[in-house]
């Protein structure tokens, strides 16, 4: 049954690399036996322990997370039973024998069960965007309290109310821990996608600033998109991955060594990661031959064609054109009516693309938007128009908040002047 | 464990047409006989509308009492309905079968069963002891 104790091997490393891999899966389905999301934080820790005391003497067993499983429930129960002689001996004795004796069913599908029911509580729509994020990262990824509300510029006593009340909530409320019935599935998905998405974006954003103290949100976002994909196969989770993956392709050619933005088109290609793009690639393959996909797939393929045009001159126009007119069919919106109109005028010229951000723009919803104004702009750069250029990349500027996007106006502005002189 | 469904709408059936008003209150009817089958039924009302509404304040031994609700809101409350579920994603479920979802929203609260609420209220120590107070991951098997 267990390993007989070899000098050569480190106990403690291998447990240490027991922890970083499966600890995250135990107290998933501690968290079933438990009932309770901190009696399990503490069981695992207290599992963990006794293996670092045990395995030395006795050796690895030969299921190392079933007998952690089992520890740190029994160390639990044990710990429940302890406070019962202060407590109400009652009330105790129920929570007790309210745990499930499992023992033998710690391996196999019922614990990738468990990790995905974590997803699925942690993401709850009953709970707020910031909570589903935060108690994601802390429950889901592992990361301290600390490093969330850093990568978040986040005091750390507000991160850590806001999971306790999070938690809270679910003890209240009664979320119960599980993966929806099939009916609600779609609609609960959109809501761990979303998390995972958020949490993507956060990162991508930030990548320009001070990241170097910073855990990289991106890549734990990657991460938490593969676990959903390998253990909820769905063409949407794909979609997903697909479009983060091809986006962080490009993480390294989108902005100039001083911070600057570079538009798509004049990005460094060489400096695409291609591996990225070759997996992301396939993935929205995949996910498109589903017909069951949805907006991120549409989204992952749009930025597929960008990818795998060697130089912006060779980008299809003309599928991108396609491919918003089905993104704009399933999940209409101005800004995505916006990005089809600025394909149009790659595919048809500028003056047809002008046609379309005119339209748009009547209508009113975008009028406060500065990046429709700054598309305007450049299609009447590219047609020719420099008065009304300079018109309407002035009104994106007196609309643009973030400063690189307004230092980009600014050098566009300069240049239109430059040029008439 | 207990749920109330608080329904919020914009329009009063008081307020509907004869027709719409009686296709409403059919839609209720079937709502409602749904849900004492399936046993998630403990108790409803639907309330008259917000104009019929006073609010009662006692400050310094003294009640003051005003025309309409404690807050002027575009959505009211106009009724709910008390149901009992496993868990929020049951009562999620039953709360979204409510007509009165599809128009205006409704409002899923968890009633509270602690021991010195229950004690409070005059809940009988018998009902109270057989309450299930187990927290939300132990009936999932």
């Amino acid at each position: 049954m267990r390993d007989v104790p070899d000098a050569g091997v480190d106990v403690a490393a291998c447990i240490d690399a027991i922890y970083r891999t499966e600890s995250r899966r135990i107290f998933a389905t501690l968290i079933r036996l438990l009932g309770d999301f901190d009696v399990a934080e503490e069981a695992l820790s207290d599992a963990f322990r006794a293996a670092l005391e045990h395995w030395p003497r006795d050796g690895i067993p030969a299921n190392p997370r079933a007998w952690l499983v089992s520890t740190g429930r029994f160390k639990a129960i044990d710990g429940i039973r302890r406070r019962a002689r202060f407590d109400s001996l009652d009330d105790r004795i129920d929570e007790v024998e309210a745990i499930p004796d499992e023992s033998i069913r710690f391996d196999g599908d019922g614990i990738e069960d468990d990790r995905l029911r974590l997803i699925f509580t942690c993401c709850h729509p009953a709970l707020s965007p910031d909570a589903q994020v935060a108690l994601t990262l802390r429950e889901v990824c592992g990361l301290t309290t600390e490093a969330i509300a850093q990568a978040f510029l986040t005091a750390a006593p507000t991160l850590a109310q806001r999971i306790v009340r999070a938690k809270g909530k679910i003890r209240d409320a009664r979320i119960p821990y599980e993966v929806p019935a099939a009916t609600e599935l779609p609609a609960r998905l959109d809501s761990v996608l979303r998390v995972i998405y958020l949490v993507f974006n956060e990162g991508y954003s930030a990548s320009s600033g001070p990241s170097l103290t910073r855990i990289d949100l991106s890549a734990e976002a990657i991460r938490l998109g593969r676990l959903l994909v390998a253990l909820l196969p769905d063409p949407e989770a794909s979609g997903l991955l697909a479009l983060m993956l091809l986006q962080e392709s490009r993480r390294a050619a989108r902005t100039s060594p001083d911070g600057e933005i570079v538009l798509l088109e004049e990005q460094d290609r060489s400096r695409w990661d291609g591996a990225l793009i070759a997996e992301g690639s396939s993935l929205v393959r995949e996910a498109l031959a589903s017909s069951a996909f949805g907006p991120y797939t549409l989204q992952a393929a749009l930025a597929s064609v960008h990818a795998n045009a060697k130089r912006s001159e060779d980008t299809d126009w003309g599928q991108i054109v396609g491919l918003y007119d089905v993104l704009l069919r399933i999940e209409p919106s101005p800004v995505v009516e916006l990005n089809r109109a600025v394909a149009v005028a790659m595919r048809d010229g500028p003056r047809a693309g002008l046609a379309v951000v005119d339209a748009i723009l009547e209508r009113g919803e975008l009028r406060d938007y500065h990046l429709a104004h700054a598309a305007r702009a450049d299609l009447c750069r590219r047609a020719g128009d420099r008065d009304a250029a300079r018109a309407s990349y002035a009104r994106a500027l007196a609309l643009a908040k973030q400063e690189p996007e307004r230092r980009f106006l600014e050098r566009r502005l300069a240049e239109l002047r430059d040029d008439i002189r | 464990m207990k749920f109330l469904c608080f329904i919020c709408a914009e329009t009063p059936v008081d307020e509907m047409s004869v027709v719409e008003g009686a296709r409403l209150f059919g839609e209720y009817a079937a709502f409602t006989e749904g849900i004492r089958r399936s046993g998630h039924y403990i108790g409803c009302h639907r309330l008259l509308p917000p104009a019929t509404a006073c609010t009662v304040r006692v400050r310094d031994g003294k009640v003051s009492t005003t025309d309409g609700p404690f807050a002027e809101t575009k959505e009211y409350v106009g009724g709910y309905y008390l149901i009992e579920a496993r868990d929020l994603n049951e009562a999620i479920l039953v709360a979204a079968k409510i007509p009165g979802a599809r128009t205006g929203c409704v409002e899923v609260r968890p009633v509270a069963d602690d021991t010195e609420t229950l004690r409070a209220i005059g809940v009988p120590a018998v009902q109270r002891e057989n309450r299930d107070h187990s927290t939300f991951l132990k009936e999932t098997t």
